[in-house]
């Protein structure tokens, strides 16, 4: 058995923002397959962005991959949005996260006062 | 049956107004996008049923949307707008160079011959072309790289390429606040065409970059003239861009963002003219389109159907248009959601719609 195929495949609930939700034509949580031995942000964006490539360049920059400035990450009552995309996910976020107990948000900050 | 279909972009969606060909009785679909910003719909001449719209939020970035039937339904197309290379640096409002940043599209222009050949403009000043129906876009990059390029500055509202003039091999571009800038090349290679032009503004008032152009029209049977809204001062020119005069003449003020041109009569020009550049509304709350038909210095006002007191709107640069009935309708759009028509070149106006949100641009397609 190769190593690529050996690779757990995670299956992560996503909570988009409506506005995601509408140019993605989805309903309530979205799930998509992970297919990382470790769960990353980088891991579960990559994963969204691959279900639904309308939203490449809507959560993160096209160019450089960071974090839009007004888009935000949420796990486990977690602020996720600062935290190195590749690093591991926290052991509870990432437990909770590939259980299927928590999902993981995508949020549009609050801003406009 | 002849129908009319208005797109107006908004601060909060598109919507399509649609009539007969007597303008007269209006219906509204949208929003299309509701909440994103609009900066602008346009259809393609080739292909009146293929519109392109650009959908921008501070959120979520830059999307285009393509409609293949007119707008009944829509799908997200390329949105990658990357520059080629390194793309240096302007000058930002303090005079410190600043790097090139996409921010978002101001302008689309469909082709005339192909549906899947659109161009688009964008913030920072850049030109980009799709030739599969906005799926992928490239730079045309002899605009950025023009040598001028580094001393632009950022107009208030961004360093931004609004307005495109397809004329064949021959192209403009005018760019807030760089001036406008000419192609014979299909757009590989560009000069600035701003002779003429004096701006109080700037430094050197008569420098050959620098100036805050709003808007540019030309008759598409008259390519050699240009009329042109800039910041201050209506201009004309009829060699192309080469040189410029002033045509404000008895304009109450000679601000403003919109310019057109009379479908039909390539003399007969229409601005909106705007109290002052911090008074954004019209002279004395009345809201009056001041029409020429002596291609500029002459002109009068048109009031008839229009508020005529306590009208503190705008009316931004791509919010005015034409169609090519036989007798030409003008449409523009307010900051105050209004979207106005005048089925008679001008002489009386009706609102379409009057409590849309704020109308970022309005385009007019005739169908037969």
């Amino acid at each position: 058995m190769s190593a690529a195929a050996a690779t757990p495949v995670t299956s992560v609930r996503v909570v988009l923002p409506a506005h995601l939700k509408n140019l993605a034509r989805v309903h309530g949580e979205v799930v998509v397959p992970v297919a990382r031995p470790v769960l990353t942000q980088r891991a579960v964006l990559d994963a969204v962005e691959e279900r639904f490539p309308m939203l490449r360049g809507t959560i993160r920059d096209r160019k450089t991959g960071k974090r839009r400035a007004f888009i935000r990450f949420f796990a486990c009552e977690q602020d996720l949005s600062n935290e190195p995309p590749d690093a591991p996910l926290p052991d509870a976020v990432a437990a909770a996260v590939a259980a299927g107990t928590e999902p993981f948000l995508v949020v549009g900050a609050m801003a406009g006062g | 049956m002849t129908q009319v279909r208005v797109l107006a972009g908004t601060r909060k969606g598109a919507f399509v107004l649609t009539s007969d060909g007597k303008r007269e009785k209006w219906s509204i679909s949208g929003p299309h996008f509701g909440g994103w910003e609009i900066y602008h719909m346009k259809g393609s001449p080739a292909d009146p049923d293929r519109l392109y719209a650009s959908q921008n939020t501070g959120w979520f970035g830059q999307l285009i949307q393509r409609s293949n039937d007119g707008g009944a339904t829509w799908q997200p197309v390329g949105n990658d707008f990357s520059y080629v290379g390194d793309p240096g640096t302007h000058l930002w409002y303090d005079g410190t160079p600043r790097p090139w940043e996409f921010k978002r599209i101001w302008h689309l222009e469909p082709s005339h011959t192909d549906p899947d050949t659109v161009y688009a403009g964008a913030e920072d000043a850049a030109l980009f072309k799709s030739t599969d129906g906005g799926e992928t876009w490239n730079e045309l990059t002899g605009l950025r790289l023009n040598e001028s390029a580094p001393g632009w500055a950022p107009g208030a509202g961004g360093l931004c390429v609004h307005t495109i003039i397809l004329q064949g091999t021959r192209m403009f571009a005018a760019i807030s606040a760089a001036g406008t800038f000419r192609s014979d090349d299909e757009g590989a290679t560009w000069r600035p065409v701003n002779r003429g032009l004096h701006s109080e503004g700037i430094p050197d008032e008569d420098a050959e970059v620098g100036h805050c152009v709003h808007h540019v029209e030309a008759h598409p049977t008259r390519p050699d003239t240009l009329f042109m809204q800039k910041h201050w001062d209506v201009m004309r020119s009829d060699d192309g861009g080469l040189s410029w005069t002033e045509v404000s003449g008895n304009l109450p003020t000679d601000f403003g963002f919109p310019i057109g041109v009379h479908a039909h009569e390539p003399e007969t020009v229409y601005v909106v003219p705007i109290t002052s550049d911090s008074l954004h509304y019209p002279p004395d709350g009345s809201l009056r389109v001041w029409r020429s038909r002596a291609g500029g210095n002459e002109w009068e006002p048109l009031t008839r159907g229009l508020p005529q007191r306590d009208c503190y709107v705008n009316v931004y640069r791509d919010a005015m248009a034409v169609d090519t009935l036989d007798s030409c309708g003008v449409y523009f759009g307010t900051t105050g959601g209004q979207v106005y028509v005048s089925g008679d070149s001008g002489d009386s106006w009706a609102p379409i719609v009057r409590d849309l949100p704020a109308v970022l641009s309005v385009e007019v397609q005739v169908l037969q």
